[in-house]
């Protein structure tokens, strides 16, 4: 499941009137008259729930900061004492300020998000093999096979080992390369230079490319988890923050 | 708003405590031990739980049951290979743990909740007034299932269980009190069966957890039971006696083994005495430190993998936490405190006593629930990886490990055969790819869908992981917005139905206790009597006559022959006579010794009155 699907979620909708006192709330996350805890589904998106920009370049302390102000409002431990109704939001208000928050904290996330709001929910992005390492993985597959046929030799394991020590280095290039695409995606949404048509061209580029190399890292990660196994060491070791 | 207690439901120790005046407490009991053993004894003359089933553990080694915790939330399967160190009988079967006790089985979390009452019973009378809500504290890497055990040992113990917060992030909040300086702190938190490791960041009063890691099957049990081992080889070696049997000689063994270690954190060597004397030998053995810190140290590494995996997750390299905490009775052992100060490069606090800090923290965040506390927030995280079975066996992750709780993740589920009704779902806990490597949590079954073709219903399911890390799951199909009804078969817990049932047992148990306290109580009362009847007799024969004589030995006889009954109104009522028939032996005792006193001259005064 992507993030962009979890983002489901968020949609803009009318809400009025207070739930409990039937009077105007304007967009307020408690009712102005009963002070009762409004569902929070006015937020278009995850970083609308911030009043952020739809941009990739973002200040994390500011982000934090959000989010504990959010907390300090929605968390459930504040609702402890309130009526079950009141809870319910709480407990719904937070969970999604959490997610938010978690999604855009994190690079790579951010990124898949991003791609999911403007492309519409997509299943995931398939991992797709580095065009350039096709060789040099059907020998990695090879050897991993060998790995499970029979334990590891000294040479072997070594071979093992250095080989994902290449591919997490090759992941962190391309983590490299999508904070590079991401600059250039936030200086087409600022900028208002170029002619419509040229910036939807651009735009579709580089969520292309975007793709590419989120598609490759999976890819990356997926062998590299492998590796770990063959080795007889926990793959979480060398997973970085997220798993997907 | 009654009060809320917090508690720390330990392995080795449980407490209770509480908020005075934004000061936490810990609660004594009636001889002013804040430490209440987790142990409970099945014993012919009821149920007894703390110091006293301790005590006995000895004598009674098979209807003793201790360090619970490790089997809460457990299946026969997940337990079986420790099964030999605990000398109890667990049931074989597939699914949730159960103990066998002379003629009934018992589940943990029923264990768990005599364990829970005693510490209501105490807060209760500390407090004078009833107490029915608390915060009861859980190992961070608790799963569901674990968590889930937990607050079901709360409910058939009478309490309203408003939060379960991790044992680490209590800690935490304890610290946060007066001590913490904002930044990032590493919360290592090494109890008696269980280690955890959180790394939050502090500011402005928000307690964000970042990250956290653990081995909910690693602890100072397993340092007791590394000595044991070794013991038991030595005791091959020099006496030829194989122990490993003998379940009374092995409950010896690892209480000398427990207490020896604790010497060691001060002294550096010690001497373990063990009487074996059905044996025929008395076992001795000198430890040094070094010796005991060759047997732990395979464990204690294992607790350092965690602390990196934690860190990756936090983002963080080891040096750039600015405190380490230490919590949990293991934390004394110094190696321990050796390979955590050179993980960290830094010295960790420990100034707040490692066994009552999680019970503190447990008390600030009932405080904080009350309303008591406005200023401090606790933002903690779920242990694992939250997942469903999809095709081949694969589990597809819904909401990652260390995300903020609480959190929640919607799926949309269909048929694949038309006029389905029912769908069916696994739902499972882990960080591994494939179904059978991870946890299984539960089978939820959504039933009541409208016969339609396959692949037209839209069931939309939420999954939400609350403040507490435990999973709800709520579903509808989207067509009608009808809700759909889910029915949970909980893979290694209890179902509602259960846990109702256990409420009830529990209040008819609670009745026999009572009785059997109140059995107790009256034998021991005809005790002191007949205890005092004997030295007045053989004091005060010769002041009275032959026929008081015989009638007071008649009624001691009576007495005698009701004190090894079980009824207790015969037991009171022959108590009763007996005082009746001493009365006018009191009065001339009493009188002969007044003549006495006269003619001594207050000689008792001047060396003292005894207590008694």
């Amino acid at each position: 499941m992507t993030e962009a699907k979890r983002g489901e979620g968020v949609t803009r909708s009318a809400r009025d009137l207070c739930w409990n006192c039937q009077s105007e709330v304007g967009g307020e996350y408690f009712c102005p008259q009963c002070v009762k805890v409004q569902p929070a589904s006015v937020w278009s998106d995850y970083f609308d729930v911030f009043g952020l920009p739809r941009k990739l370049g973002l200040d994390l302390e500011e982000l934090q900061r959000r989010f504990y102000d959010w907390s300090r409002k929605f968390h459930p431990d504040l609702f402890q004492r309130a009526t079950p109704e009141e809870q319910a939001i709480s407990l719904e208000n937070s969970a999604l300020v959490n997610t938010a928050y978690r999604t855009l904290r994190d690079p790579i996330a951010r990124v898949e998000y991003l791609i999911g709001l403007e492309e519409g929910a997509v299943k995931g992005i398939p991992p797709k093999a580095p065009l350039d390492l096709l060789e040099e993985m059907l020998l990695v597959q090879e050897a991993l096979e060998g790995a499970k046929a029979s334990a590891l030799d000294a040479q072997t394991q070594k071979r093992l080992t250095d080989e994902r020590a290449r591919l997490a280095e090759r992941r962190r290039a391309e983590e490299e390369r999508l904070l590079d695409v991401s600059r250039e995606w936030d200086a087409l949404v600022e900028g208002s230079s170029a002619a419509s048509r040229d910036r939807d061209d651009l735009r579709r580029k580089l969520l292309d490319r975007m793709k590419g190399i989120l598609a490759v890292r999976a890819y990356l990660t997926t062998v590299i988890n492998d590796l770990s196994d063959a080795l007889g060491e926990d793959s979480q070791t060398h997973v970085s923050h997220r798993r997907h | 708003m009654s009060r809320i207690v917090g508690i720390d439901l330990g392995t080795t120790n449980s407490l209770v405590a509480y908020m005075e005046g934004g000061f936490p407490r810990v609660i004594p009991d009636a001889e002013g031990h804040v430490l209440l053993p987790s142990v409970v004894g099945f014993t012919a003359d009821g149920i007894l739980v703390g110091d006293a089933a301790k005590r006995q553990l000895v004598r009674n080694p098979t209807r003793t049951i201790y360090s619970v915790k490790r089997l809460m939330g457990k299946g026969y399967e997940d337990v079986k290979k420790e099964l030999r160190y605990f000398p109890f009988h667990v049931v074989p079967s597939d699914e949730v743990v159960k103990i066998r006790v002379a003629d009934r089985e018992v589940t943990p979390p029923e264990v768990s909740a005599l364990i829970l009452r005693a510490l209501k019973e105490r807060a209760e009378a500390h407090l004078g007034e009833p107490v029915t809500k608390a915060v009861i504290t859980v190992p961070a890497y608790f799963n569901d299932s674990q968590r889930q055990a937990t607050k079901d040992a709360g409910r058939i113990a009478g309490l309203e269980v408003l939060r379960i917060v991790n044992e680490p992030t209590a800690a935490s909040l304890a610290y946060g009190l007066h001590r913490l300086k904002e930044g990032t702190v590493a919360v290592y938190d090494l109890g008696g069966g269980t280690f955890d490791i959180s790394i939050l960041r502090v500011k402005d009063g928000i307690f964000e957890v970042l990250a956290t890691n653990g081995n909910t099957h690693l602890g100072g049990d397993d340092f007791d039971r590394a000595v044991v081992d070794w013991l038991l080889a030595d005791i091959k070696a020099r006496h030829g006696a194989d122990l490993r049997a003998d379940l009374e000689a092995l409950q010896e063994l690892r209480l000398g083994a427990e207490a020896a270690k604790c010497r060691l954190s001060f002294e550096e060597r010690t001497v373990l005495t063990i009487p074996l004397p059905q044996h025929g030998f008395t076992y001795r053995r000198e430890i040094s430190r070094a010796e005991l810190e060759t047997l732990i140290e395979p464990l204690v590494q294992q607790t350092l993998g965690p602390c990196r995996l934690a860190l990756a997750d936090a983002g963080l390299s080891a040096n750039a936490v600015d405190e380490v905490v230490l919590v949990g009775g293991s934390t004394r052992v110094p190696l321990v405190k050796r390979r955590v100060q050179e993980l960290f490069g830094k010295t960790p606090h420990s100034q707040l006593n490692p066994d009552e800090v999680v019970a503190v923290g447990a008390a600030v965040q009932a405080d904080i629930l009350a309303g008591g506390i406005t200023n401090m927030l606790l933002l903690d995280v779920t242990p694992l990886s939250l997942g469903i079975e999809t095709l081949g066996g694969v589990m597809s992750v819904l909401t990652p490990r260390n995300m903020t709780i609480p959190t929640s993740a919607k799926e949309l589920f269909t048929t694949s055969v038309d006029g389905q009704t029912v769908v069916d779902m696994h739902v499972l806990q882990g960080e591994r790819e494939l179904v059978k490597d991870n946890r299984s949590l539960a089978r939820f079954e959504l039933s009541g869908i409208d016969p339609m073709p396959a692949g037209m219903p839209r069931i939309e399911v939420t999954f939400l992981i609350d403040a507490n890390g435990i999973l709800q799951v709520n579903a509808r199909e989207l067509r009608t917005g009808k809700a759909a009804s889910i029915e949970v078969k909980p893979s290694y817990g209890l179902t509602d139905t259960e846990v109702e049932r256990m409420i009830e047992e529990s209040f008819v148990h609670a009745e026999e206790d009572v009785a059997s306290r109140l059995l107790i109580e009256a034998r021991n009362e005809a005790d002191t009597v007949i205890r005092a009847t004997e030295r007045a007799l053989g004091q005060g024969s010769g002041l009275i006559g032959q026929e008081e004589t015989a009638q007071i030995n008649g009624a001691l006889a009576a007495l005698k022959a009701a004190r090894d009954g079980s009824d207790r109104d015969a037991i009171r009522a022959a108590t009763e006579r007996l005082n009746q028939a001493t009365l006018h032996l009191a009065e001339v005792l009493m009188d002969s010794a007044l003549k006495e006193a006269l003619t001594a001259k207050r000689v008792t005064e001047a060396l003292g009155k005894p207590e008694r």
